[in-house]
């Protein structure tokens, strides 16, 4: 919603005197206005979202949805969706204080997706590739059989089609409600990377707030450049589970992408801003190569 | 990069020419005055070319040695940042830490696609301690071996830079297996089947510059040092006395021209006169025209006689090392 709706609400609202009594609904309110979760600045929701969903005023990067990572990435106009009508079943029943059907539904109603990673092709800066992007609005991001087969299969069309590979990750990790077969796409996402490692692919893993469990001790951890967005947390158990066991205070620093790079466990830490020219020239830098080493073994 | 803009602080061996240099400029500002003072400034001026040439023609090792350690020599980003000012940097081990001692990075080589391997010194303070004064850690040289496999898969060339008094030594290093790290590089990197060539820009430390120095082609910056210990530890084993460096330093041929002539390096790269450190471009440009120059004719080796033909050129080259009676 964009200020001239909200000056016609209040208009409508100051006409209907009924309406005008109750205060602006939280909902209106919160599309309007966005409170920065680091510097307390309430930013105008519209001009965030110019910006990639980054604070202008502090640069604290805001968690960003696959649709809105795709739009900020890809060349405009170019990502083509595939596998876009897969969904989830019940293989096990699973009931907690609601049936797992329900919350499908519920997290779809939410954010829109029909699963927590959508998968296609693209250009970056004119550069195709094949790209998959996980939504953390979406049940968490959590990696149950679709998204497993969803990483698995955009693995495999780019191993086919001689495509780099991008994931963007940002997920809680493997999804409960289904049990260990969740647990399984570990195994099976990781295994089409190394098949794709060893037909000689590039991929790309970008590492977005947040990145734990299952995910990051699967396909995020394995790119052949690991790249993570400033600020995001990024680890395997979560800090509260760590700092329960061991009875520790942590470093307040501790699991962000920062953390990570003086660690030794990232590549490079790129501001969203760049994010697209750096795929760009990573992307064309490995290109350029390829092609040259391909003329020498002939 | 700045400090290459910087005056040149000059080394014990060129105090006469600082000297020089001074009564040149108390003269020139004299010279508005007294303007029959032109000649006497055109006389020393003369005599300032004639001494520096002489004086950088006869260097001594121990020299060499002063000028392959000058705190102001350029550095691997320092070159990195000449030639291609968009370089992609690619940081750590994967493991657990990145050391700030090995640099390495994606680089635009004129019309070539490399990765460049490099150990760094750090020039202020606490950068100096960051980079451990350029002496890496067992996870130094694994995130140096990760980018060789990265280079091995997509068929990057690789171009190292050694510039290190040595591999670390200390407690943390050898617990984890320092000598394990530099064992595990000497074996992996005589194996790949892309282009390697290595440089040494400053001092090259023994173990800790061979584990990124295994190449195809190596070549020495014309004021570096290679050797198998420093020649104070060399000095102080050997002659049990540390005022004997420069002896140790004459004894072990340690610089680029000895070194050329046991035949372990391919080439003497020139610098600009008194040291890279008087001029950064000079230095970077000569560089990149000598690595440019054995990368292309690797490559053109590659593409008549097969990738693997590198790698036998590089082995049949080190095995060929040796003096035996």
């Amino acid at each position: 919603m964009d200020l001239k709706e909200w000056f016609a609400n209040r208009k409508n609202r100051k006409e209907n005197k009924e309406v005008a009594k109750q205060p602006m609904p939280d909902e209106e309110y919160c599309a309007l206005w966005t409170q920065c979760f680091q510097c307390r600045e309430y930013l105008y929701t519209r001009d965030l979202r110019q910006n990639q969903l980054v604070c202008p005023k502090c640069h604290y990067h805001f968690r960003c949805g696959a649709l809105d990572r795709i739009e900020y990435t890809a060349d405009a106009g170019s990502f083509k969706e595939i596998d876009a009508e897969m969904q989830s079943s019940d293989p096990l029943n699973f009931i907690d204080t609601e049936a797992y059907p329900r919350r499908q539904e519920e997290a779809s109603r939410k954010s829109g997706l029909k699963e927590a990673v959508i998968t296609g092709v693209c250009t970056i800066g004119g550069n195709p590739c094949a790209i998959g992007c996980m939504d953390f609005g979406h049940f968490g991001g959590s990696m149950g059989s679709v998204v497993g087969e969803k990483v698995t299969r955009i693995t495999e069309y780019a191993k086919q089609n001689h495509l780099p590979l991008i994931i963007v990750s940002s997920s809680g990790g493997a999804r409960m409600q289904e049990g260990i077969l969740s647990l399984m796409q570990l195994a099976k996402t990781s295994s089409a990377l190394k098949d794709f490692s060893e037909a000689g692919g590039l991929y790309i893993s970008l590492l977005s707030e947040p990145t734990f469990g299952g995910v990051t001790a699967s396909f995020a951890m394995l790119g052949d450049v690991i790249i993570a967005e400033p600020g995001a947390r990024i680890g395997f158990a979560g800090r509260r589970v760590i700092e329960q066991t061991i009875r520790q205070k942590l470093p307040s620093d501790f699991q962000t992408a920062e953390y990570l790079l003086k660690h030794g466990q990232v590549d490079m830490v790129v501001d969203r801003g760049q994010l697209k020219d750096r795929l760009a020239s990573l992307i064309a830098f490995h290109a350029r190569a390829r092609t040259r080493s391909r003329a020498q073994a002939v | 990069m700045a400090t290459g803009e910087k005056k040149p602080i000059p080394l014990e061996f060129e105090q006469p020419l600082a000297v020089l240099a001074q009564q040149i400029e108390a003269l020139e500002v004299q010279l508005n005055d007294n303007p029959e003072l032109e000649g006497d400034l055109e006389r020393m001026q003369e005599q300032y070319r004639s001494l520096k040439r002489s004086l950088y023609t006869n260097l001594r090792p121990i020299d060499h040695l002063a000028i392959a350690r000058h705190q102001q020599r350029p550095y691997t980003r320092d070159y990195l940042g000449h030639w291609d000012p968009n370089w992609i940097e690619m940081h750590g081990d994967r493991k657990g830490m990145d050391d700030a001692a090995m640099v390495c990075g994606l680089v635009q080589m004129d019309d070539l696609q490399v990765i460049v391997i490099g150990t760094q010194k750090g020039r202020a303070i606490k950068e100096k301690q960051q980079c451990n004064f350029g002496m890496p850690q067992p996870e130094g040289y694994r995130k140096a071996l990760r980018l060789i496999k990265h280079a091995e898969k997509f068929g990057l060339p690789i171009v190292t830079l050694i510039d290190t008094p040595g591999a670390y030594p200390g407690l943390s290093a050898e617990e984890h297996n320092q000598a394990q790290a530099i064992a595990e590089n000497l074996f992996e990197l005589s194996a790949v089947t892309v282009p390697v060539v290595a440089a040494v820009t400053g001092e090259g430390g023994s173990g800790g510059a061979l584990a990124i120095g295994v190449a195809n082609r190596i070549i020495m910056l014309e004021h570096s040092v290679y050797s198998v210990i420093s020649p104070e530890g060399c000095a102080s084993i050997l002659w049990r006395s540390n005022d004997k460096v420069s002896d140790a330093c004459q004894a072990m041929k340690m610089t680029a021209r000895e070194i050329l002539n046991l035949g372990v390096i391919d080439e003497v790269v020139e610098e600009p006169l008194g040291g890279a450190h008087h001029d950064y471009a000079g230095a970077a440009a000569n560089l990149k025209q000598a690595l440019v120059k054995h990368l292309k004719e690797l490559e053109d080796l590659g593409q008549k006689q097969g990738r693997d033909a590198i790698r036998r050129d590089r082995q049949n080259k080190f095995r060929l090392f040796g003096a035996h009676g």
